[in-house]
């Protein structure tokens, strides 16, 4: 059949949130059995155009057109009945139902879970799901999830998918599997939507790229007729060099030796069992592995917020004699130079006061440093300037609350905080989680900074490729142990990957 | 046919102060107006019923000493709940802080009203007034801070406590003529002295608005509560005492309530009965969101609802108005002043009025 209307149309869409615009007069098509990418960097418009095709906003001008048709999509209601679905970065699921009931919420048909469950199994075998109907959310680990929102999205007929960030969760594996789905469902005819920023995902899997660059539609070419750096170039509209200087490390000496850690939750469930290793000082220690696996509960234990069971973290700083972090208080910890930048996954819940400005932020780490009952405002605002001109922090001011700053520039008012306290040990866990690649560097940059001054530079990321290029060893978790530890000028990302799901050699989930 | 939404709303980026004050003053106007209306149904004209109110609480003297009076007590359990509610600590339990804190008072006030002299004994009463209140205020924030207990349902049956202990002395151990239900007003000594025909309490809540303010803003202990306010993850990360935080700031906002209740004991009522509180407790919640928990803003909410409360007794007594219709009018302002907010945080867009230059 000749296909004479494209799936989806954006007609000269405008977008502004306040004295911002997000997007601007944007042209973009979209057919059937197409999966596309959306490609930006943080703050080019990606996630509000979607939201416009979602029903989440309202364009202020042009028009959105569906199979040729111009449509009126005011609410996420509507969309479904265009068959438009989107499946957001967080996810909006009821934790104590099971997936069936999950999926059965909000429907209008008669509520009967049987059937419900009956064809979400048909669902499921069409495209190559793996899920059980009766299991509760809860119990399910992120890439489950996912698949309920997604199997909740194709349920209510929709064969026009919108997907969020997808992988930012998920490990390779897991990123693969659903790669394998999304193709099943192109092949089904369907038009799907990847918004991402990782370079690699889009070359494997979209079959057309549309780049965004601060709201305006730069291009959009075909996956086969293009390549990555291109792809940068269209998305940060210069070169961006993908190198990371990394030089040897000079003269690295143990600053953090840890042995025998062992820490439960609060329901009692090991998240760390007897992991042990040593940070040097001038030296990148990157940590790996599935989310999950006991990276936060690491870095938490070390900075003195968790309970240890068992174990030792022997903290030896430059010319001093060592000492023993654990039954040290956060605050002691932070006192002796160990510094820890953790990123969240909703970037404001520890770290930072979102309704504070940038100056009062800056505060956190030193409100107490003080004497007497006031605290120190001009010295912190002094800060905030200096992390805003160092990072080049996007805000109308430093008491602008952060909660309404974009999230790279969120993770930019948190790691520079960090950085500024010159730490010795520096511990950092996803700091450029969901960043684009400029700020990514200027992120790595620092990490590269900190260890030419000779700290010891912790980092848990997400992305293997910038860990191996980042890091001068890396340490894999799973599980809760520790799989191995690689040197990462000669790994490989397969050897990695398999470490994250392996452990003393027991198959991982 | 194109079809947009009638109305559609958008976040507005931050609006000029002057603007702000502007629509909450308009909101204002707008409440007095729908006000007119209820006036007109009952029969009585505006103007007059407007004028009676204005002219019974700022037309004289006697006015003006009542309604600060009347705002002595919402502000300063304004102040007190400010940094609570700054925590995300709702402290419902005013109302039960300030009788504790007036119950504790008069026990001084009773017990030794005729032999110490009254600065002393004012000093001693304020000084048990402050512990009472604050006792009262701190055993839900334990229950908090250890078990994660509901402070909301906490503080607001301790409320029904402290009134009931003040009920039973009223009515026993500290009744005055037996059978008469009520305790003996106080000893000269024990009565707050007045300052142009208010007692002192009005110098004693501005004394307090500038400590709360500068407490909130510049202190290490108002910047834990702000903090803690925004992020219980956040405040252990800086290092700070969760469970301490709670319960000191507790301990303050019940001191100063208890305070409060000395003031509306030993100034205003010069005795004690179990509705000393008079629901300020309550009150003084909107006081401080109205106020946006602004010390200074505080001031004006609290005398502007103090002023609505005396002209509304004097509707009554001069226009024959029955309470209930102030008590309207009172409601429609406040719905105004806070729904106002929204016009501020929020701006519609109306269907047919486009952005430049699109052909319809």
């Amino acid at each position: 059949m000749e296909q004479t209307f494209h799936a989806v149309e954006f007609r000269n869409i405008t977008k502004r949130f306040g004295e911002v615009t997000a997007n601007n007069g944007i042209d973009l098509y979209l057919d059937r059995g197409v999966i596309m990418s959306l490609l930006g960097e943080n703050g080019s418009g990606k996630t509000s155009l979607m939201n416009m095709l979602a029903g989440i906003y309202y364009p202020d001008d042009g028009e959105i057109l569906i199979d040729g048709k111009h449509a009126e999509i005011r609410s996420p209601h509507d969309a479904f009945s265009y068959g438009i679905g989107m499946i957001h970065q967080h996810f909006k699921l009821v934790d104590v139902f099971t997936a069936a009931e999950n999926v059965a919420l909000g429907l209008e048909e008669k509520f009967d879970l049987r059937a419900t469950a009956y064809k979400m199994k048909e669902i499921c075998g069409k495209y190559g799901f793996d899920i059980d109907p009766d299991k509760k959310i809860y119990e399910m680990s992120v890439s489950e999830k996912q698949t309920v929102e997604i199997i909740k999205v194709l349920y209510r007929g929709a064969d026009i998918l919108i997907l969020d960030e997808p992988t930012a969760v998920l490990t390779p594996q897991e990123t693969e599997k659903l790669f394998n789905v999304l193709r099943a469902m192109r092949d089904d005819g369907k038009a799907i939507i990847l918004i991402t920023h990782k370079l690699n995902e889009v070359m494997a899997v979209s079959d057309v790229v549309a780049v965004l660059r601060k709201g305006q539609h730069i291009a959009t070419v075909r996956t086969a007729e293009t390549n990555p750096s291109d792809l940068t170039n269209m998305m940060v509209g210069r070169a961006v060099t993908l190198n990371i200087n990394r030089f040897k490390p000079k003269d690295p000496t143990p600053r953090l030796t840890v042995a025998g850690l062992t820490v439960r939750d609060s329901e009692g469930v090991k998240k760390l069992n007897n992991v042990g290793f040593i940070a040097y000082g001038g030296e990148i220690l990157g940590i790996a592995g599935i989310a999950g696996s006991g990276q936060k509960e690491l870095l938490e234990a070390i900075a003195g917020l968790r309970h240890i069971e068992d174990g030792s973290i022997i903290y030896t700083p430059e010319g001093k004699n060592p000492e023993e972090l654990v039954g040290k208080t956060p605050m002691e910890i932070r006192d002796a130079g160990v510094a820890l930048a953790f990123v969240p996954e909703d970037r404001l819940g520890m770290g930072l006061a979102p309704g504070m400005g940038m100056a009062d932020n800056m505060l956190i780490r030193t409100w107490n440093k003080t004497p007497g009952p006031f605290v120190d405002k001009r010295s912190s605002e002094e800060l905030a300037k200096q992390v805003h001109d160092l990072l080049d922090v996007v805000t109308p001011d430093i008491h602008y609350p952060v909660r309404k700053l974009s999230g790279g520039n969120v993770q930019k008012v948190l790691v520079g905080r960090e950085i500024a306290t010159s730490p010795t040990v520096l511990m950092t866990a996803y700091a450029v989680r969901g960043l684009d690649i400029n700020t990514s560097y200027i992120i790595y940059d620092l990490m590269v900074g900190q260890k030419s001054k000779g700290t010891a530079v912790v980092f848990v990321g997400e992305d293997l490729d910038v860990l191996i290029e980042l890091c001068d060893r890396i340490l894999v978790l799973c599980g809760g142990e520790v799989s191995g530890i690689v040197d990462a000028r000669t790994t490989t990302k397969d050897e990695i990957g398999l470490l994250m799901t392996k452990v003393g050699g027991k198959e991982g989930k | 046919m194109n079809k947009d939404p009638l109305i559609r709303l958008a976040k507005r980026a931050n609006m000029a102060k002057g603007k702000i004050w502007m629509i909450r003053f308009g909101a204002l106007v707008f409440a007095l107006l729908l006000g007119s209306l209820i006036f007109l149904i009952v029969g009585t004209s505006p103007v007059t019923a407007y004028g009676a109110m204005l002219n019974s609480s700022l037309g004289k003297a006697s006015g003006i000493r009542q309604v600060v009076k009347n705002a002595v007590p919402l502000l300063g359990t304004a102040l007190a709940l400010a940094p609570c509610f700054k925590m995300k600590y709702w402290n419902i339990g005013a109302e039960g802080q300030i009788t504790m804190g007036a119950m504790f008072a008069t026990f001084f006030a009773l017990n030794f009203g005729k032999t110490w002299s009254s600065l002393p004994l004012l000093l001693v009463m304020g000084i048990a007034s402050v512990i009472g209140g604050a006792l009262w205020a701190v055993i839900p924030a334990i229950f908090k801070a250890r078990w994660g207990t509901n402070e909301t349902l906490f503080t607001l049956m301790m409320n029904y406590i402290a009134i009931g202990i003040v009920a039973y002395l009223q009515d026993g151990p500290w009744e005055g003529k037996k059978g008469s239900q009520i305790i003996p007003n106080f000893d000269k000594a024990a009565v707050l002295p007045k300052l142009f025909g208010v007692h002192i309490g009005w110098i004693i809540v501005l004394l307090l608005v500038a400590f709360m303010f500068v407490y909130m803003k510049y202190t290490k202990q108002g910047y834990e509560i702000s903090v803690l306010g925004e992020s219980e993850n956040t405040a252990r990360y800086a290092g700070m005492n969760v469970s301490r935080i709670i319960r000191r700031t507790a301990a303050i906002s019940g001191a100063i309530c208890g305070l409060v209740g000395f003031m509306v004991a030993s100034g205003a009522n010069q005795t004690l009965y179990s509705g000393v509180a008079a629901g300020v407790g309550f009150t003084a919640i909107t006081v401080a969101w109205l106020a946006q928990l602004n010390p200074f803003a505080m001031i004006a909410i609290s005398l502007m609802l103090a002023v609505l409360s005396k002209g509304a007794s004097g509707l009554q007594t001069s226009l024959g108005i029955p309470a209930s219709i102030s008590d309207m009018i009172t409601g429609i302002i406040l719905l105004c002043m806070l729904g106002c907010e929204f016009f501020i945080n929020y701006r519609m867009i109306f269907r047919g009025k486009k952005t430049e230059g699109k052909a319809a």
